[in-house]
């Protein structure tokens, strides 16, 4: 791997840590607030988390 | 009370059982695929790539590689492995055995036509297995078309077999009483689980029972190939871009051919905005109808192969050490991972159906409210 591909490998991994992290702590938040909504609130973090970790690993595996 | 805790404590020790049987089965692996690199370098050309390759951390690279590629053969430990059929297309149909390569070692010769194996692809060579590299060393002879039985089809096709005897049974269990039966105990909650949480919601009352039989298929299947992925042999069905491919092809012409009008007027012509941005719409969501199975597709790959990929470094890191103080802790930290490989497995398989389902949804939604 180039410097410039590695570089960019790295700010795709923070950048989708960053945006899976927000999902993450707003369904906690939602929880927090609402815990008989627990169910519907995990389904819909772990759509939203999967199609930005589809995307991650599209740019991560795409040289 | 007690009888939970020895029922955890005999899975716990299962799973350490299989992560100690896993580590010679790798130490052993990189030993054989070094002595055959070794062979191979010596007996073929243009073996470049293998100069001074022969330290630990390639050694491990290779062997991971090794490890995650489909073969002709169907590897159970040092030693112990059976050849697969080759079926070839080329100038009429080829049906051989695997074993004729000798492990890629020498050109198999059927009907006076020459094959030879080079990494794991197979290449139309003369007699003496010449091959004509270009400047990147990859060879310029013919690649017949491929139909062979490589160890992940034939895992497939074991799999497709024991799902087809599981689920029978299971559900022949059900015409003597409403009652399930051994396997269908611990399997109905989890097909009610597929009906109720995924199906329903996602594409509604009225539609769901048509994708059902889809809906139950790909996800026993992801699950069941992702948890054999697991084991020490080395299969690697889940983590083939090629098999996603192939799921996510599925998943597109099903949602395309059960898409009703108002599902292609939105997608065309979408109701609602102005007329000047419909267009810019259009090919937004022409885009997206691709995107969609991409998503799906790189998703289930790249998760499985990057934790095929973890593990085994991990495991590799042993050897880098080499210590007897280290590998505990290398040991440990496998048995974390593997067990959140465990959680993935189902956890992959479950968002698959779930994205298959709510594009289904799209597709036969009604809307009868506009």
């Amino acid at each position: 791997m180039e410097i410039p591909e590695i570089i960019g490998a790295g700010l795709c991994a923070i950048g989708v840590g960053l945006g899976i992290g927000r999902i993450g702590g707003s369904a906690m938040e939602a929880i927090a607030r609402q815990p008989e909504a627990t169910a519907k609130i995990q389904t819909a973090m772990l759509i939203a988390a999967a199609l930005i970790e589809g995307f991650g690993f599209a740019a991560l595996f795409a040289k | 009370m007690h009888h939970n805790i020895h029922s955890k404590l005999s899975v716990s020790l299962a799973l350490a059982g299989a992560i100690i049987f896993s580590v010679p089965a790798f130490a052993q692996d990189h030993n054989h695929h070094n002595d055959s690199r070794a062979e191979a370098a010596h007996d073929t050309h243009d073996h470049t790539d293998s100069e001074g390759g022969h330290d630990v951390k390639t050694q491990i690279k290779e062997t991971i590689e090794h490890h995650l590629a489909d073969s002709y053969e169907f590897t159970i430990t040092e030693g112990v492995s059976f050849p697969l059929p080759v079926i070839l297309f080329d100038e009429g149909l080829k049906v051989f055995s695997s074993s004729r390569f000798h492990h890629g070692e020498s050109v198999a010769e059927v009907d006076g036509n020459y094959y030879l194996l080079y990494h794991s692809k197979i290449y139309k060579t003369d007699a003496s297995g010449h091959l004509s590299m270009d400047e990147h060393h990859h060879p310029t002879n013919i690649m017949p078309l491929d139909f062979s039985i490589t160890k992940n089809v034939f895992m497939i096709l074991v799999m497709a077999g024991f799902m087809f005897f599981l689920f029978k049974a299971v559900a022949k269990a059900y015409q003597s009483g409403q009652t399930p039966k051994k396997a269908g105990r611990f399997l109905e909650p989890i097909i009610i689980y597929v009906r109720d949480e995924i199906a329903i919601p996602n594409i509604g009352e009225k539609h769901y029972k048509k994708y059902m039989s889809y809906l139950l298929t790909v996800f026993f299947f992801i699950w069941f190939m992702n948890l054999v992925g697991m084991t020490p042999l080395g299969i690697n069905v889940t983590g083939n871009i090629a098999i996603t491919f192939c799921l996510a092809l599925i998943t597109f012409i099903i949602t395309q051919v059960s898409g009703n009008k108002h599902y292609w007027q939105h997608i065309l012509w979408m109701p609602g905005i102005p007329v000047i941005l419909k267009p810019v719409m259009a090919i937004i969501e022409i885009l997206g109808l691709f995107i969609k199975p991409f998503s799906l597709m790189m998703r289930l790959y790249a998760n499985m192969l990057a934790g095929h990929v973890v593990i085994m470094s991990i495991i590799g890191l042993i050897f880098v050490f080499g210590s007897w103080l280290i590998a505990p802790a290398f040991f440990g930290l496998t048995l974390v991972l593997s067990l959140l490989e465990v959680l993935v497995a189902a956890l992959q398989a479950y968002i698959f159906t779930m994205l298959t389902a709510l594009y289904f949804g799209s597709a036969v939604e009604d809307h009868e409210h506009h």
